[in-house]
């Protein structure tokens, strides 16, 4: 339902774009498109119906992970109404390919079969590919789309071919009767471990995991920020819970073989994003690098495996989420300003701009880890996971990556608030981008000092994983 | 339900934050005005505290307890007993008098006035929590504020010391959170309360306690500082502002040995007697190493600074001995540290404001134009090397005095550093104080009213502990005692 209701809503604004000559409403309708689709989310049920041939299934896992995109397009849509840079003739164009990447997140974490994931992932990519290219007269965004496209068609070409390859052994494509084949019959260890990685191959690159990472920094570059945004907390998310289906879900008894090598994958990934991200002068380019390692540290929970494993990686991509967008967020308030998203402009901006400094702040601190912020305490749950699963070198590494990114994360605040200010104006802000990041902000405090509430609700998500 | 005093001497500086975040910015005497107001709030309480506190009882009191995160089994839960609330009190003390001595601080006072309660809330937390998660938090949230505090507010270094600073401990810290969670995953049932742990981590085998006791102390050393994890803090104590060295050195660092106290020992037995001998050699190291490096340094606070590392080899060696009369006297110094050396930077900064700069060399013959100041150092001075009749004595006698018989070697070894001490603190009186007048400090004014009443109050703990130190003794003899039966060491 919250699909259909987005499908309608995306071609009405395609064609009020062509009719309307302000433009200014599409935001807006686009936004009430995914406050009205989230109102026809189902609560959390413990139940799961199947729909269209077992194609599709509808269950609290689903519903988590619809929730987390509807609020990641809203905030998506809030962000590009205050993007200065954006507002142009194809606006239009550019909400419409914004909704159809939703409807293609909310079909992908709810698809029970593999060739409805490719499919819903491929829609995901092909919008994302224009959206990052939106910018037709920039080189860099159209540079940025190419390699997004020429990674995406390999690592798609290639999780095809696990695809094709899980039908030869099994088939079927349809997840659940794979799951009941492994219980009763097990399979070479070879072969499993084969058809495995090809599928992590497809999903690493949707969620920037090494090395399928390459494409990120000039991704996120070029893109509009807005779209950057999107990119680094939509996609993402729905590789995980992908990732999660698939892996822990349905082919766990397969899952043993290649744990070692996600295992290394994790380390890679938050050490090679970590490091990275040092030395970038660019914020853009750095918070990529940065959430190339933040996927590694999810990839903990996931390695991990377990139910606790399982709510740690679900708690961080929801903390993630929050602290990212609201990254981004203010990367965006500040670049109507100042024109710029090099680190070194950020000089003084606490004492130009105290609130959109002090938001950036708290959403970086909470990226590195600082308690009582919502990083920290999704870092805490991923941690305690995989001590109490006797990963000890995981944790280790984890642990020594998180003093690494404190560097880079600080050197942003260090900027704002201990240089001196450069002569520029600050531009009046928008009102509607300055709440939402408040309240975003609000929720980062919360879900750090009291995430309970949080936890719960994670909990009852995954209470299929425990059947 | 009783009245939740620890709650409300934690977060009353954390209020007082709040309302100057609502507070205009150009209205500093009103910030100034509420900071006052909550740090002295926290005082009076903390006061009260004290008055309250059964001392004949090792078992924690006021304790306040509420779930928090009920599914991984995490507590608001605080406490005192005779450990912590010297500390609580010396915390207090040092932000009421810090916050009057910040009158220095001339830019930002909102944005430094903010971080200051939100410091002292972190600090007044992590003494007082007695669930890991919450230790752990208010640990962690000490060292944003320190950050800033240093970093906007510092000397010439202050980007570079504020870094240092915050990555270094955070290091330590990160491993620390490695073991809370690997105590949590080897106690049946899982939980982080200190108190039930205490109870059950005896039961572990020792090469995990030797592990999690590892992780536990890379988190502590890198914050008492033990050798070699001390570099951070001469750069940070340099430069950052006077209250702010004051609360580096008279706070921050005990929050080290307060984690062996209440952490490392208790709940790791069997590790804490198989550490016992490092413990020593560390506390040895600190102390002569300390000693002869701020003999060799030109720079006022910084000698302070070094000065520190050398007395925090007392605590180390103080917990080697696994002795009543050592663990007292350990965590007696910690108290009496704090206050010296306080008082120490109150005297540096006072000089600092005047003069412009720290050079030891450049100075000359003081004693005649500023008397009191002179006064003031000379007994603070004394104080410090262990001077019999003040309170840094007693603490290092016995610490001394406790570790002699297990370390024969090691104690007699570290007694050479009280003689180094004495040299450097007689020799940096000699250059400041003595020899001819400097001509270009001929109109320097002596110390006024405001720092003399920052210093008064330090002054005469120095001396009450000094001539009668039960009257701090008293508060955690008992704790102590408990502490040294349960771990099997000898009550002496």
């Amino acid at each position: 339902m919250p699909e259909v209701i987005l499908l309608v809503f995306a071609l009405a604004i395609l064609v009020c774009s062509l009719l309307m000559r302000s433009k200014g409403l599409l935001g807006a309708l686009a936004l009430t498109a995914v406050v009205l689709a989230s109102l026809f989310l189902p609560r959390v049920n413990t139940t799961h119906a199947s729909l269209f041939f077992n194609m599709l299934t509808d269950d609290a896992f689903s519903t988590f992970f619809k929730v987390i995109c509807l609020f990641i397009t809203g905030v998506i849509i809030l962000i590009s109404m205050g993007y200065k840079t954006l507002q142009s003739g194809h606006i239009g164009e550019y909400y419409f390919l914004l909704l159809s990447a939703t409807i293609a997140m909310l079909l992908a974490v709810s698809s029970n079969n593999l060739i409805m994931i490719y499919i819903s992932l491929e829609m995901l990519s092909l919008a994302s590919y224009i959206l990052v290219g939106f910018f037709k007269h920039d080189d860099l965004s159209s540079e940025g789309a190419l390699k997004y496209f020429i990674f995406g068609a390999l690592s798609t070409g290639i999780m095809l071919y696990g695809i094709s390859l899980i039908y030869g052994v099994f088939g079927t494509m349809d997840l659940s009767a794979i799951a009941n084949t492994l219980k009763t019959a097990p399979t070479n260890a070879l072969i499993s471990s084969v058809l495995l990685l090809f599928i992590l191959a497809g999903l690493s690159f949707k969620c920037a995991l090494v090395p399928f990472h390459m494409w990120a920094p000039d991704a996120y570059q070029g893109a509009p920020t807005s779209i950057s945004a999107f990119i680094s907390v939509g996609p993402k998310a729905v590789g995980f819970a992908v990732l999660l289906r698939i892996f822990t879900r349905n082919f766990l008894p397969l899952y043993a073989d290649c744990v070692t090598i996600i295992m290394l994958v994790s380390v890679f990934t938050m050490t090679i994003g970590n490091i990275i991200a040092i030395s970038q002068t660019n914020i853009k380019r750095m918070l990529a690098y940065s959430s190339i390692a933040q996927a590694g540290y999810i990839l903990i929970g996931f390695v991990v495996g377990t139910a606790s494993g399982t709510e740690g990686a679900l708690y961080y991509i929801f903390a993630y989420t929050l602290m990212n967008l609201g990254a981004f967020g203010c990367i965006v308030l500040i670049s109507n300003s100042i024109r710029s998203d090099n680190i070194e402009d950020y000089a003084g901006l606490s004492k130009k701009d105290p609130v959109s400094a002090f938001m950036l702040a708290v959403f970086l601190l909470s990226l590195a880890g600082i308690p009582p912020l919502a990083g920290f305490f999704g870092k805490f749950m991923v941690f305690a996971a995989a001590i109490g699963s006797k990963f000890i070198f995981l944790a280790v590494a984890g642990a020594l990556n998180s003093v690494i990114a404190v560097y880079y994360y600080v050197k942003v605040i260090k900027y704002m608030y201990l240089d001196e200010p450069k002569a520029t104006e600050m531009k009046k802000k928008p009102a509607p981008l300055q709440i939402a990041l408040i309240i975003i902000m609000i929720g980062v405090l919360i879900a750090g000092i009291y995430p309970s509430p949080f936890l719960n609700w994670i909990r009852l998500s995954q209470v299929f994983f425990l059947q | 339900m009783s009245f939740p005093i620890l709650t409300c001497i934690v977060f009353a500086p954390l209020a007082g934050s709040m309302l100057i975040l609502f507070t205009p910015k150009k209205n500093v005497n009103l910030i100034k005005v509420i900071a006052t107001l909550a740090t002295a709030a926290a005082l009076c309480l903390s006061v009260l505290l004290l008055i309250k506190f059964n001392y004949s009882s090792p078992a924690m009191q006021f304790e306040e307890k509420a779930a928090w995160i009920p599914s991984i089994n995490a507590w608001y839960h605080l406490g005192a007993d005779g450990i912590s609330v010297g500390l609580i009190f010396l915390t207090t003390l040092l932000s009421f008098l810090a916050c009057i001595g910040s009158s220095g601080i001339k830019i930002r006072q909102k944005e430094y006035f903010f971080l200051y309660l939100l410091l002292s809330t972190g600090m007044l937390g992590t003494f007082t929590g007695l669930d890991m998660v919450l230790f752990y938090m208010f640990w962690e949230i000490v060292l944003v504020p320190m950050y800033f505090l240093i970093g906007i507010w510092g000397g010439q270094r202050k980007e570079y010391a504020a870094i240092k600073f915050f990555i270094y401990t955070l290091a330590g810290s990160v491993f620390m959170l490695l073991g809370i969670l690997a105590l949590y995953f080897t106690s049946t049932p899982h939980t982080f309360d200190i108190l039930e742990l205490t109870k059950t981590g005896g039961a572990l085998t020792l090469s995990v306690q030797i592990l999690i006791f590892i992780a536990f102390y890379l988190g502590f050393a890198v914050k008492v500082p033990v050798f070699p994890f001390h570099t951070w803090l001469p750069d940070a104590h340099v430069e950052a502002p006077t209250p702010i060295s004051v609360l580096l050195a008279g706070v921050l660092l005990k929050m080290g040995g307060y984690g062996f106290f209440r952490i490392s020992f208790p709940i790791l037995k069997d590790a804490a007697h198989y550490f016992i001998l490092p413990f020593a050699i560390l506390g040895m190291i600190n102390i002569i190493y300390g000693a002869l490096v701020a003999m060799a340094q030109t720079d006022f606070k910084k000698m302070v600074a070094y000065s520190s590392v050398s007395h925090m080899g007392f605590v180390m060696l103080g917990l080697a001995s696994m002795t009543a009369t050592g663990f007292n006297g350990a965590l007696l110094e910690m108290f009496n540290h704090g206050i010296i050396t306080a008082g120490m930077f109150f005297l540096v900064g006072v000089l600092y404001d005047r003069a412009h700069t720290r050079e030891l060399d450049k100075f000359g013959g003081l004693g005649v134009k500023m008397p009191v100041y002179a006064g003031m150092l000379s007994v603070f001075a004394l104080a410090s090397l262990g001077l019999p009749g003040l309170s840094g004595f007693i603490s290092e006698f016995m610490s001394l005095l406790g570790t002699y018989p297990t370390f024969k070697l090691i104690t007699i070894i570290s007694s050479l550093g009280l003689i180094i001490t004495a040299g450097y603190f007689l020799y940096m009186l000699q250059r400041i104080l003595l020899g001819p007048v400097n001509e270009k400090w001929s109109a320097i004014s002596d110390i006024n009213k405001r720092e003399l009443l920052t210093l008064i109050p330090l002054l005469i703990i120095v001396v009450i502990i000094g001539i009668y130190p039960l009257s701090a003794l008293k508060y955690q003899i008992a704790a102590i005692s408990a502490l040294v039966q349960n771990l099997g060491g000898i009550a002496f």
